[in-house]
C-alpha cells in the first residue's frame, strides 16, 4: 500500500513538474515571436508618416532627396539583395568545400588549425573587416580583379565601367569573407555527425571518396547545410559597416557589378544620427520595414531553391 | 560559529558601506550635466569635460551621437543641453517650445582634398568650378575653368572621381552650404543639407571614409574637415574668397572667416557664415553650437549650465587650437556673455 501510494506521489509530482517545464518551455518559445510582434509594430508606427506619404511609390522610385523630401527605396533594395547574392555565390562553394575538407579528407594534425582560424574570422568585428576593405580589399580589386575581370569577360555588362575599387562587387567579396566562417562552421559540425556506418557502406559497394561524400555525406548533412547557408543569407543581409566602407554608397541601380551602389542597412546606419525632420526618419524606419520584409522573401526563396538543387532525384535514384 | 562569523562580517560591512554611501551622499551631490549630439566637436568638448570636472567637481557627460539626434534628444528634453554643427530649423524650434539658444563654440572649416598623382597641396579652386565638379559638369582634371586657376601646374586629362560624405554629417551641411551660396544652379538642383541626393561621386562614410577613397583612387577629389586634414597631412586646395583671394584653409583663414562674418552673423547666432568678407578668410567654415533652454528647470543644474557656458566660451578656448580648432573672435565671446546673461530659472537670472 504504502509503496504504491508513494509511487502515485511521485507520479503526480512528475506530472505538475511536466506541466510547470510544458509552459516554461512555451513562454519561451513564445517570447521569439512576441519581440518580431512588438519590433514590426513598432516599425509600423514609426514609418507610418512615410507610408502614407508615399505608399507604395517608396517602394518603385529611386529618387533619395532628403533636402526635397522625396524618398525611393529601389535602388536600395537592389544593392542589399545583389551584394547578398554575390557574397552566397561565392561563400557557399567555398564553404561547402572547406566543410568537405575538414570532416572527410583532412589529417587530423591539421584540423584543428583549419578550423580554430576560420572561427577566428568570424569573431573579426566588422568595422575591422571594413577598414582592412578600405585600404587592402579596394586598392587590389581596383589594380588587380577589375581590370583582369574587364580584359577578361568585359563583353558582359556585368564587367564594364571604370574600375573605382569600391562598389557592388567589393562588397559582394567583402561579405563573402564575413559569411563564410558561418557556412564552414555549421556544415563541418553537421557533417562529421554523419554515423561512420553510413560512409563505410557506400565505400563497400565500391564508391570512391568523392562519391561517398556525395550520396552518403552530404544527403544525411543536407538539412543542416541549409541552416548554414540561411544563416549566412541573414548575416550578409543585415551586414553594415563592413558593406557602407566599401560599396561607395551611391543609390542606383547599374548593370555592372563595378558600379557602386547601396544598401538599405547602410544607408539607414549612415543617415538616421544626423536625420532631422519627422518625413525623413520616417522614411528611414520605413526602409527598415522594407529590409525586414526583404528579409523574409529572400530566405523564402533560397529554401525553395535550395531545395530544389539539394532534393534533386539523381542523389536518391543513384 | 563560523556561521556566527560570517553573519557578524556581512552585517559588519552591510553597515560600513550604508554609512559610507550616506556620508557620501551628505558630503556633496556632485552636479552632473548631460548633452548629446555632434561628433566633430567631440575630442574638445571631451577635453573640456576634463579639464572642467577637475577644476569645478561638476561632471559633463557627452555622448557624441550626431547632431540630428542630439536635437531629437534636445526637444524631448532627454538631455540637459544638445549639440549640433547646424542650426535648428523653425520648425524644431516650434516643437521644442519656450526660448531656445544657440552657442557658438569653436569654429572649422571643409576642406577640400584630392589624389592626382604628382599633384601636391595648393590647387586652385574657384567657388563655380567646384560647384561643377561636384554637379558633374567638370568631369576632366584638364578641364579650361581648372586649368585657367591652375597655370603653372600641369593636370592630366583624367576623369575627377568626385567623393562626398555618405553618412549625413554638418561637414557635408556646411558644404553643401556653401555651394548653394555659390551657385544658383546647386542651389535649385540639389540644395542643401546633412545629407542630399548628390548628383555625381562615391560616398565615404566619415572623414576617414572619404580620406581613405581619395587617398587610394588615383585623380579623385573630396572633402573632409579640417581638422581630420590636418592630424593626416592630406593635400589640400586653396578656395578663391569672396575678396577674389585663394586662401588656404588653416585655424587662422578659418578665424579671419568667422571675423569676416562678425557683422552679419545675426541675434540668435543661427547662421551658416559660409563665404564671408575678408581678403584672408577660407570661405568654407562653420560654427558648432550647444542648444539650451532659455528658462532653465532646475535652478542648481541651470546654474552649473551656464558656468560651463561661460568657461567653455573663455577660459575653454585655450584648448581648441591644440585640438584644431578655430577659438570664437573676442567680440563675439562678449555677445554670447550677454545671451548667457538672459538664461533663467524660475524667472531669476542665473548670472549676475
Amino acid at each position: 500500500m504504502a509503496t504504491a501510494q508513494g509511487g502515485r506521489l511521485v507520479r503526480d509530482n512528475a506530472q505538475t513538474g511536466d506541466a510547470w517545464f510544458h509552459l516554461l518551455l512555451a513562454a519561451m518559445a513564445a517570447a521569439v515571436p512576441l519581440v518580431i510582434g512588438t519590433m514590426v509594430v513598432a516599425l509600423l508606427v514609426a514609418a507610418w508618416p512615410a507610408m502614407q506619404r508615399f505608399a507604395a511609390r517608396f517602394l518603385i522610385t529611386s529618387t533619395w532627396d532628403p533636402v526635397a523630401n522625396q524618398f525611393g527605396v529601389l535602388p536600395f533594395v537592389y544593392g542589399t539583395v545583389v551584394s547578398s547574392a554575390l557574397a552566397l555565390l561565392i561563400a557557399v562553394p567555398l564553404g561547402l568545400g572547406v566543410s568537405i575538407f575538414l570532416s572527410e579528407l583532412v589529417p587530423g594534425w591539421l584540423r584543428t588549425p583549419i578550423s580554430f582560424l576560420v572561427e577566428l574570422l568570424a569573431a573579426i568585428p566588422s568595422v575591422v573587416i571594413g577598414l582592412w576593405g578600405i585600404f587592402v580589399l579596394v586598392p587590389w580589386v581596383r589594380t588587380a580583379a577589375e581590370p583582369a575581370l574587364q580584359a577578361s569577360l568585359g563583353f558582359l555588362p556585368l564587367f564594364r565601367g571604370p574600375p573605382l575599387g569600391v562598389g557592388m562587387l567589393t562588397a559582394g567579396l567583402i561579405l563573402s569573407v564575413m559569411v563564410v566562417p558561418f557556412v564552414v562552421a555549421v556544415s563541418t559540425a553537421v557533417m562529421r555527425a554523419v554515423p561512420t556506418a553510413q560512409r563505410e557502406a557506400a565505400q563497400a559497394l565500391g564508391a570512391t571518396r568523392w562519391e561517398t561524400t556525395r550520396t552518403a555525406v552530404l544527403p544525411y548533412a543536407r538539412s543542416g547545410i541549409l541552416g548554414a547557408i540561411f544563416l549566412a543569407l541573414a548575416r550578409a543581409l543585415g551586414e553594415t559597416m563592413a558593406v557602407t566602407m566599401v560599396i561607395g554608397n551611391v543609390p542606383q541601380i547599374r548593370a555592372s557589378l563595378f558600379a557602386p551602389a547601396y544598401t538599405i542597412p547602410a544607408v539607414i546606419a549612415n543617415e538616421f544620427a544626423e536625420a532631422t525632420g519627422d518625413l525623413y526618419v520616417a522614411a528611414l524606419v520605413y526602409a527598415g520595414l522594407v529590409l525586414l520584409v526583404v528579409t523574409v522573401a529572400m530566405n523564402a526563396l533560397a529554401r525553395l531553391l535550395v531545395n530544389r538543387v539539394v532534393q534533386g532525384p539523381s542523389l536518391i535514384a543513384e | 560559529m563560523q556561521v556566527m562569523r560570517v553573519k557578524q562580517m556581512a552585517l559588519a560591512l552591510a553597515v560600513m558601506l550604508l554609512a559610507g554611501g550616506v556620508s557620501s551622499a551628505l558630503a556633496q551631490s556632485p552636479v552632473i550635466l548631460n548633452g548629446a549630439g555632434a561628433t566633430f566637436p567631440y575630442p574638445l568638448y571631451s577635453k573640456w569635460s576634463q579639464v572642467y570636472a577637475a577644476e569645478t567637481g561638476v561632471q559633463i557627460n557627452y555622448q557624441s551621437i550626431g547632431s540630428g539626434g542630439g536635437i531629437r534628444q534636445f526637444i524631448a528634453k532627454t538631455v540637459d543641453f544638445g549639440a549640433s554643427d547646424g542650426p535648428m530649423t523653425d520648425e524644431q524650434i516650434a516643437q521644442a517650445g519656450g526660448r531656445v539658444l544657440h552657442i557658438p563654440m569653436v569654429a572649422g572649416a571643409v576642406v577640400i582634398t584630392y589624389n592626382v598623382p604628382g599633384v601636391t597641396t595648393g590647387l586652385n579652386f574657384s567657388p563655380d568650378v567646384l560647384a561643377d565638379i561636384f554637379l558633374g559638369k567638370v568631369a576632366k582634371w584638364n578641364d579650361p575653368r581648372l586649368l585657367q586657376d591652375n597655370q603653372k601646374v600641369a593636370l592630366p586629362a583624367a576623369d575627377i572621381v568626385v567623393v562626398h560624405r555618405s553618412d549625413g554629417s554638418g561637414t557635408s551641411n556646411i558644404f553643401t552650404n556653401y555651394l548653394s551660396k555659390v551657385s544658383p544652379q546647386w542651389k535649385t538642383q540639389v540644395g542643401e543639407g546633412t545629407s542630399v541626393n548628390w548628383p555625381t561621386g562615391l560616398g565615404g562614410k566619415g572623414n576617414e571614409g572619404v580620406a581613405g577613397v581619395v587617398k587610394q583612387t588615383p585623380y579623385a577629389l573630396g572633402y573632409v574637415e579640417l581638422a581630420y586634414a590636418l592630424t593626416n597631412k592630406m593635400p589640400f586646395g586653396y578656395v578663391r574668397n569672396k575678396a577674389g583671394q585663394f586662401v588656404p584653409p588653416t585655424l587662422s583663414s578659418t578665424g579671419r572667416a568667422v571675423d569676416g562674418a562678425l557683422a552679419s552673423i545675426p541675434q540668435d547666432y543661427r547662421v551658416f557664415f559660409t563665404n564671408p568678407d575678408g581678403k584672408d578668410a577660407y570661405p568654407i567654415a562653420g560654427f558648432t553650437w550647444i542648444l539650451i533652454y532659455g528658462e532653465q528647470p532646475d535652478p542648481v543644474k541651470g546654474k552649473a549650465l551656464v558656468s560651463f557656458l561661460w568657461w567653455a566660451t573663455h577660459d575653454g578656448q585655450k584648448y581648441a587650437p591644440t585640438l584644431l580648432y578655430a577659438p570664437l573672435p573676442k567680440s563675439l565671446v562678449g555677445r554670447i556673455e550677454k545671451t548667457l546673461k538672459t538664461v533663467t530659472a524660475q524667472g531669476a537670472a542665473l548670472l549676475p
